[in-house]
């Protein structure tokens, strides 16, 4: 049924394709219980001409068995379709329903305002670009209205309509309509911003739904609708670099393997360069194939099936990415997450993850915070309840190929499901590699407050001890000198009278590091603690030198960030591999290569050179009092001794 | 700098969706199957499977549930599509209630629902040990699949628990079951009639013929048009079938599809028709007026 369709005017097929060009827009109505979210949804539907005469004769009847309207058609009832929501007059699960305006096509999800069913909101939620969140005119700015609020912002969903509701009850009280929006100004503005518009409303009667109304003079905004067919949902799944999650290996003979997916984000043409994640291998797209013949060009959302060059093999779980610009591959990865069940999270618990298409066990290694939902804090917890939302770390058993979820949300977004039950115990939000997060993670609410002032200022120290603090990274390969040259950089400081103190990785890790292995992610968390210590000792006026491999670019300039760039000396003790191995001081290589240990920088992983150290030492060619020497020299130079 | 994009019209979307979601399945279960009820529905659904699976066949079997009081034409179009297609169609009818004569007319439209739909879809599946019913329902259809997942999940008796879905968030299907238990997958979920009608007509897709209005054999029933399709339909004193020019909306069980009078021979007029319509698809069907809410009863029963 469509209003819009005049026979004398146009043809059924320009009709077709007039609709068929429409944009189509995903929202959602939350906000806390009773706030009228069924109600606007029925006035929307009813008034966009989208229910048909029966059913709304069977609204009518089912009206006077259940409705809260005396007898009055009550469109609630027209979305609450389960027996246990007519009886009780709440929305208990989400509601799908479709309509379509002039403009633009809809679907819309109705959404419980029962805190006890927010999953079901999220669940509604996941997919929106657009929420209109409901406030009742009586009762402002709830703990549940905050709650959906920060859950859409979790979310991602870019604009919100912050809809003030039963105007009428209030007898469009202008000053209650600002009362409110002001209230929720307040919160929301600490949330990443979005766009958010408000708008006064009577769902019941209609005003200001789909279309203005007499009642708030002193609101001169558009309707709720005209809002919805207007507002900009200009985010582009296919401006981010391209993506496959491979759901199904097409191969039906020999002759064709086609890696069927739906494209997550990007485009993608034959001749393209791609790499399939987590394998790494490189290969050619050579066909875009589908059941209407080969495509030119394929964009996300479009499920297609990948033909490659090379005889590759990738499975269901596998991505195919551009070569050109990869996502992050980690097996820890930070991830905010909103628990859906009744039994509270508890770090250690062992999950089924799912990921794209990827499935894997895996375990939450630690629960950073948890979110105060009404100051916005974040809050240590030893667990997550129902419905609480709270940054954790995830260990996986496969690695996962991810691009941060505000980046790609098809690559960013994670599932727990519990692995006996099967119960979806959370959703999840990945930020980041976990190993990366850590160096920028804010202090947890209450631990944000800085300490007392000390008696003794650093000006004092600095002046007492002739110099200014410095941190000296000595990174090179393992047995190209670090250590010997810090021993004696330590010696030489003491001797001219100044204060320094060494630590390297091996001190570091008798005790304040002694719970971290030699992956890549501890060893850049061994670093962190490292330099947090070293900022500690600079910011008493200490020099500190500190002997670490810091194999990476990365992690070396997070280390420079973390305490502070311009006492930040980076020494590059360069001596290559071939020296360092046939030197081989502690034993390492030889016992590398006996047991096949892994974890050895320039064996089992590249050693990334310094692009711009502060100082190159030939450490294989010069001794190490003229190393010592040189770094002297070039602290003198740069002011740090006086 | 041009940026060159891709860009998918409503249908496109929809379809993508859709294929997903059944390569989804075919991914992630043992032994999936497809119900194939032979209307406008099971075609796009059978439509879409073949594109998923392009150039491949497709990786599982068709269900029909057979009632035995189905249209005529329905059942040759069905074994006309399997043949041509190469499907592998299983057909299964109650052995119980074809021994017991089931009839609509005879035992109402309820218990006749119950065993020859919901009774014997139950022993198809547990007889096929399914994991996974792919269904062509859609949510705009009813309101209480309204409220259904795109999984949806089903314990050992085949129920539905309205009260306790799985959240369902992006398309990150949890498929994941115990023994004996069991999934309805919808990739239709999010398509309406008028999608579905379009989409027919863009891809040229075969459907019944009896969607489309010809003169036909018809008596009126409460308000109901019935199509006299066989002798099987008790004619009361006085009643002829007189022939009117009708097409169905939703096909079913001819005693329990409702016609309407028509003169749409064609899908464009079809489609105009419906867009003009004032009532929805399922008024003609006569098993969703057996009380408010009687779809979620059956649907927790084990109806699709
Ligand atoms: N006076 C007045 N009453 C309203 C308005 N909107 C909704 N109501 C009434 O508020 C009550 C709750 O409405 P619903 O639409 O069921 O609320 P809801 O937000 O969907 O509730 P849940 O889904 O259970 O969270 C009903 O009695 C409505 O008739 C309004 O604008 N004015
Ligand atoms: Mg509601």
């Amino acid at each position: 049924m469509d209003p819009r369709f005049d026979a004398n005017t146009e043809t059924i097929d320009e009709y077709l394709l007039r609709h068929e060009r429409k944009q189509l827009l995903r929202f959602l109505t939350c906000g806390s219980v009773d706030d009228g979210k069924s109600t606007l949804i029925g006035r929307l539907l009813h008034d966009t001409k989208a229910i048909y005469e029966d059913q709304l004769a069977a609204v009518e009847g089912a009206s006077k068995k259940y409705g809260t309207q005396a007898g009055q058609a009550d469109l609630a009832l027209l979305v609450d379709g389960l027996r246990s929501e007519r009886e009780q007059g709440i929305t208990i699960d989400v509601a799908y329903r479709y309509f379509s305006t002039e403009h633009r096509k809809f679907i819309v999800a109705d959404t419980p305002g029962h805190e006890q069913y927010t999953r079901n909101m999220a669940t509604g939620a996941s997919t929106c670009d657009l929420a209109v969140l409901l406030v009742d005119a009586r009762h402002g700015v709830s703990v549940q209205t905050r709650r959906h609020c920060v859950i859409t912002s979790l979310l991602g969903i870019p604009k919100i309509i912050v809809a003030i509701n039963k105007m009428d009850i209030v007898d469009w009280d202008q000053s209650v309509y600002d009362r409110i929006k002001a209230d929720f100004e307040a919160f929301s503005e600490k949330l990443p911003s979005r766009e958010q518009v408000f708008v006064p409303m009577s769902a019941l009667h209609g005003d200001y739904v789909a279309e203005g109304s007499e009642k708030a003079p002193w609101y001169d905004g558009p309707c709720l609708l005209e809002l919805l067919e207007t507002m900009d949902i200009g985010s582009n799944e296919q401006d981010t670099p391209f993506r496959l999650p491979v759901n199904h290996v097409i191969r039906p003979d020999l002759d064709f393997r086609g890696f069927g997916g739906r494209i997550e984000s990007g485009i993608v043409r034959p001749g393209d360069r791609v790499t399939v994640l987590p394998a790494g291998t490189e290969s050619t797209v050579s066909r875009i194939s589908t059941f209407d013949g080969d495509l030119e060009i394929a964009g996300a959302p479009r499920s297609v099936a990948i033909v490659l060059d090379d005889e590759i093999d990738a499975s269901r779980g596998d991505m195919i990415v551009a070569l050109k610009d990869q996502p992050t591959v980690a097996d820890r990865v930070t991830a905010d997450l909103v628990w859906m069940h009744e039994d509270p999270l508890q770090p250690g618990r062992e999950f089924i993850l799912r990921h794209g298409t990827r499935v894997t066990p895996c375990r939450v290694r630690r629960i950073a915070h948890r979110l105060d939902i009404d100051t916005l804090e974040t809050v240590p917890c030893d667990g997550l309840g129902l419905n609480e939302i709270g940054r954790v770390e995830l260990e996986t058993d496969v690695p996962l190929v991810f691009d941060p979820y505000e980046r790609v949300r098809g690559t960013g977004s994670l599932i727990l499901i519990d692995r006996i039950g099967n119960w979806t115990m959370a959703a999840g939000m990945i930020r980041g590699k976990s190993s990366d997060l850590r160096w920028t993670a804010a202090p947890l609410s209450g631990a944000d407050r800085h300490g007392d002032e000390g008696l003794v200022t650093l000006e004092e120290r600095e002046k007492r001890f002739g110099q200014k603090p410095a941190t000296i990274l000595l990174t090179g390969l393992a047995g190209s000198g670090k250590t010997r040259i810090a021993l004696m950089l330590e010696r030489a400081l003491f001797d001219l009278g100044r204060v320094a103190i060494r630590f390297d990785g091996t001190t570091m890790r008798q005790g304040l590091n002694r719970d971290l292995g030699f992956s890549a992610e501890d060893r850049s968390e061994n670093l962190r603690r490292a330099m947090e210590t070293a900022k500690l000792v600079n910011d008493e006026g200490i020099i500190c030198v500190a002997a670490f491999v810091a194999p990476r670019s990365t992690t070396r300039e997070k280390a420079a960030d973390l305490v502070g760039p311009d006492r930040f000396l980076v020494v590059h003790c360069n001596a290559p591999l071939e020296h360092c191995r046939s030197l081989d001081p502690t034993g390492l290589y030889a016992d590398a290569e006996a047991r096949s240990l892994e974890g050895i920088p320039g064996i089992s992983f590249d050693y990334e050179t310094p692009e711009n150290p502060d100082l190159s030492l030939p450490s294989h060619q010069i001794d190490p009092e003229e190393s010592v020497n040189r770094i002297l020299a070039l602290m003198n130079e740069r002011g740090f001794l006086r | 700098m041009t940026v060159v994009r891709d860009q998918l019209s409503h249908l496109q979307s929809l379809e993508a969706e859709s294929i997903d979601i059944i390569r989804e399945v075919a991914a992630s279960f043992q032994r999936p199957v497809m119900m194939y009820s032979i209307g406008k529905d099971s075609s796009v659904m059978l439509h879409l499977a073949r594109k998923a699976f392009h150039p491949g066949p497709i990786p599982f079997p068709m269900l029909h549930v057979d009632t035995t009081w189905k249209f005529r034409e329905m059942i040759a179009f069905r074994d006309r599509t399997a043949k041509e297609l190469g499907l592998d169609l299983i057909v299964h009818s109650n052995p119980d209630g074809v021994a017991q004569g089931m009839s609509p007319f005879v035992h109402g439209s309820r218990v006749y629902t119950d065993v020859m739909k919901t009774q014997a879809l139950k022993q198809a599946l547990s007889a096929g040990r399914f994991d996974c019913a792919i269904g062509g329902a859609r949510r705009d259809e009813e309101k209480s699949r309204a409220k259904e997942r795109i999984f949806s999940f089903r314990d050992r008796n085949h129920r539905w628990d309205p009260k306790t879905q799985r959240p369902e968030l992006w398309n990150l299907w949890n498929t994941r079951i115990g023994p004996g238990e069991s999934v309805r997958s919808f990739p239709l979920s999010n398509w309406t009639e008028l999608d579905v009608w379009t989409y027919i007509h863009l891809e040229k897709i075969d459907v019944v013929p009896l969607y489309l209005a010809a003169k036909r054999p018809v008596v009126e029933r409460d308000g109901v048009l019935i199509m006299v399709d066989d002798d099987r339909i008790p004619l009361e004193a006085g009643e002829t079938p007189e022939m009117k020019s009708v097409r169905f909306r939703t096909l079913g069980c001819y005693p329990l599809s409702g016609a309407v009078e028509s003169e749409a021979a064609t899908l464009a007029e079809v489609i105009t028709e419906m867009l003009v319509a004032r009532s929805s698809e399922r008024q003609g069907r006569v098993i969703d007026h057996d009380g408010d809410g009687s779809m979620e009863d059956k649907k927790k029963e084990g109806y699709f």
